[in-house]
């Protein structure tokens, strides 16, 4: 018997979802800040708007559902997903109010894009827009990249159970330090240092490739935010590629993967375990498919002759390649360059190390080098036991942190993730087939939303159909949050509806 | 007879003198043509190596590299980088950003679809430049509605409020 959620239950859900609101509303003063600053007059007033009416809302839902019950498993999960539904709905509403889009969809596509670091974009003039609304463009990556409710429970939530169990929703299972609260702060000590460094770095990059200070800083720390939380948003239309440079696309490259290491992993070599680095499961098996992947790629390009030399070669693919691995979605081609020139083979490869995604508990989408890991070892496992004595004892263990001992019960998670995204690949790739796109185009565009990726081959624009708009946005979503919470989020309305 | 071989030889002349004006003409027409971004990126393969004029508006900023530079054009499709010579500065007054609309200029130049100097980009090798139209500052006036709507906004906003501390007031009753 399904069990109807009481009134508490959703007087729970809905105290906690007005913090989260109230949460996200507080980091849209950083943009109106900065608009007061380059004096950009309607943008200060696009984000005071926004501002007040995620302060009215998150106040609203307070007001009305005040309550001292903590959250069960499933009020946990069903904040999640709807606190990612309502951030991508009012972090769009800078975007509408600043003219760059062409509807209140296309803001919520980029919002959404934004906030689960995924790069797909449809602003139009990207080159005219103000600079605090490019810098919410990059903040919500910061923002989505560390997770919603991370921040959240960063400031605004005290560190209960239900926290804990908010934290699990948003796709991080694993807790760096004993108290969830402690780790949420773990996590944005960890990214506010990189923050400094790197963009003092691409600062100084973009400085010596002649561009003023002052871009280059606000490039700089752009760029950053973006390619740490592996989003791939840029502040020019042309992504990296505007900046024609060798030493830019390397930083980039360095950023991209510290973004898509696992912050447990970050910790452990912050406390000067620097071994960890090599034996990790996850590590090895992320520098594999790295070198299977760009092996499968350059040999697509080489037998075409795409690119005229090694270094051209190393440039583009080496650089689509890590930047699709790691889930950033940076370009340094054309949209229209991987169908017309990529070729068949190079173009799969891309698309096989975008489905696979970085690490677990990283700002990176897709399977997940941990669960690719853990299912090929089970089947390494599964072959050697097969050929050592039946009667032998076998004890399988991989080491993520510590020495694991695999049990059988991780196994079937990993692989049950591992179908769901497969299936969610597919899924985006059979509608967009549907609506006359061709079929490897469709599985590209359609892998690089639900793993978050974000690289583009020409799919992903303000005239595509509406509903492909839709289903990318509902792929974003689900792919960053991995599933249970959304499963969960489901059948709390199923409850709602056909609960006793 | 003598007549019938002039004629022939006239016609046969003819022919060649027209076919070669024709493709000359071509050839400068097709120079002259201006072509889009999405045709350089689309017929890529097609075009690569050849002279072309592209145009667009000037964005972002000049990034000087020593004696050469590098310009991004925007013609509303795409921006295609431009790398060129310093002695075409001086034509630069505007690049277009939120406060600017940059120089629209055109670019008459080698394109390639992987440059082999430039680590494969798709560029095009500036060989002149001229302005089309100058830029300007653009003066962003201040939307009426927005200043209402933040006021209405926060008199909810402050009644909220207001409403909150109530409530928390008669908890404590």
């Amino acid at each position: 018997m399904v069990l109807k959620p009481n009134l508490e239950d959703l007087r729970a859900i809905g105290y906690y979802l007005g913090k989260i609101i109230i949460g996200l509303g507080m980091t849209m003063l950083i943009p109106f800040v900065s608009a007061f600053i380059f004096r950009e007059f309607n943008p200060l007033y696009d984000f005071l708007i926004s501002f007040l009416i995620c302060l009215i809302s998150g106040n609203a839902l307070i007001l009305l559902c005040k309550t001292d019950k903590d959250l069960n498993w499933v009020g946990g999960m069903v904040v999640v997903a709807l606190a990612w539904l309502a951030a991508a709905v009012l972090g769009a509403v800078p975007f509408y109010l600043s003219g760059h889009w062409v509807s209140f969809l296309d803001c919520v596509f980029d919002s959404m894009s934004g906030f689960a670091t995924t790069g797909l974009v449809l602003v139009q003039d990207l080159d005219h827009i103000a600079r605090s609304v490019n810098l919410w463009r990059h903040l919500i990556m910061f923002i989505g990249g560390q997770g919603v409710v991370v921040v959240a429970l960063s400031f605004l939530v005290r560190g209960s159970a239900g926290a804990f169990r908010m934290y699990v929703g948003e796709a991080r299972d694993e807790k760096v330090l004993p108290n969830v609260v402690e780790t949420a702060r773990f996590i944005w000590l960890v990214s506010i240092v990189y923050l400094i460094l790197g963009t003092v770095v691409l600062a100084i990059v973009g400085r010596c490739e002649g561009m003023s200070w002052v871009n280059s800083f606000f490039h700089g720390a752009c760029v950053f935010m973006a390619a740490f939380d592996t989003g791939g948003f840029a502040p020019q239309s042309q992504n990296i590629l505007y900046y024609h440079s060798l030493a830019y696309e390397i930083t980039t490259i360095v950023i991209m993967i510290l973004g898509s290491l696992n912050f447990k992993l970050h910790y452990t070599v912050w406390m000067r375990r620097k071994k960890e680095i090599v034996t990790n499961i996850e590590t090895r098996t992320f520098f594999m498919t790295i070198m299977l992947t760009f092996f499968l790629t350059a040999v697509g390009l080489a037998k075409l002759g795409v690119y005229p030399d090694a270094l051209g070669l190393f440039r583009k693919g080496f650089y689509q390649l890590i930047s699709g691995h790691t889930g950033t979605g940076y370009q340094t081609i054309y949209a229209r360059q991987f169908i017309h020139e990529w070729g068949a083979l190079a173009l799969f490869s891309l698309t096989i190390a975008m489905a696979l995604g970085g690490c677990v508990c990283s700002t990176t989408g897709g399977i997940k080098m941990l669960r690719i890991g853990v299912v090929f070892k089970a089947l390494y496992n599964d072959i050697k036991r097969v050929m050592l004595p039946e009667a032998g004892v076998f004890v399988e263990k991989y080491h993520h942190i510590k020495d694991v001992v695999m049990e059988e019960h991780q196994v079937r998670s990993a692989v049950l993730i591992f179908l769901c995204y497969l299936g969610l690949y597919a899924l985006g790739g059979v509608i967009g087939m549907f609506f006359g796109y061709p079929a490897l185009d469709s599985l590209f565009e359609s892998t690089s939303a639900a793993a978050n990726v974000g690289l583009s081959c020409g799919i992903t624009q303000a005239s595509m159909p509406a509903l492909l708009k839709v289903v990318y946005i509902l792929q974003m979503w689900i792919g960053r949050l991995e599933f249970m919470s959304v499963f969960v989020l489901i059948g709390f309305f199923a409850a709602f509806v056909r609960g006793k | 007879m003598r007549k019938i071989v002039y004629s022939l030889w006239f016609i046969v002349y003819g022919i060649f003198l027209l076919s070669t004006i024709n493709y000359t003409l071509s050839t400068i027409c097709y120079a002259q043509t201006v072509v889009s971004s999405t045709e350089l990126i689309e017929r890529a393969k097609e075009l690569n190596g050849r002279e072309v004029v592209y145009e667009g508006e000037l964005i972002g900023e000049v990034m000087n590299r020593g004696d050469y530079s590098w310009l991004n054009l925007n013609d509303g499709q795409n921006a295609i980088g431009i790398w060129t010579g310093n002695n075409f500065l001086n034509l630069v007054s505007f690049a277009g950003d939120y406060t600017h609309k940059g120089d629209w200029l055109q670019v008459r130049g080698v394109f390639s679809r992987a440059c082999p100097v430039h680590g494969s980009d798709l560029d095009i090798h500036a060989q002149s430049i001229s302005l089309i139209r100058r830029g300007r500052v653009v003066r962003h006036q201040l939307v009426p509605f927005k200043p209402r709507q933040a006021i209405i906004l926060s008199g909810v906003f402050l009644c909220l409020l207001i409403g909150r501390l109530l409530s928390r007031k008669l908890k404590k009753k």
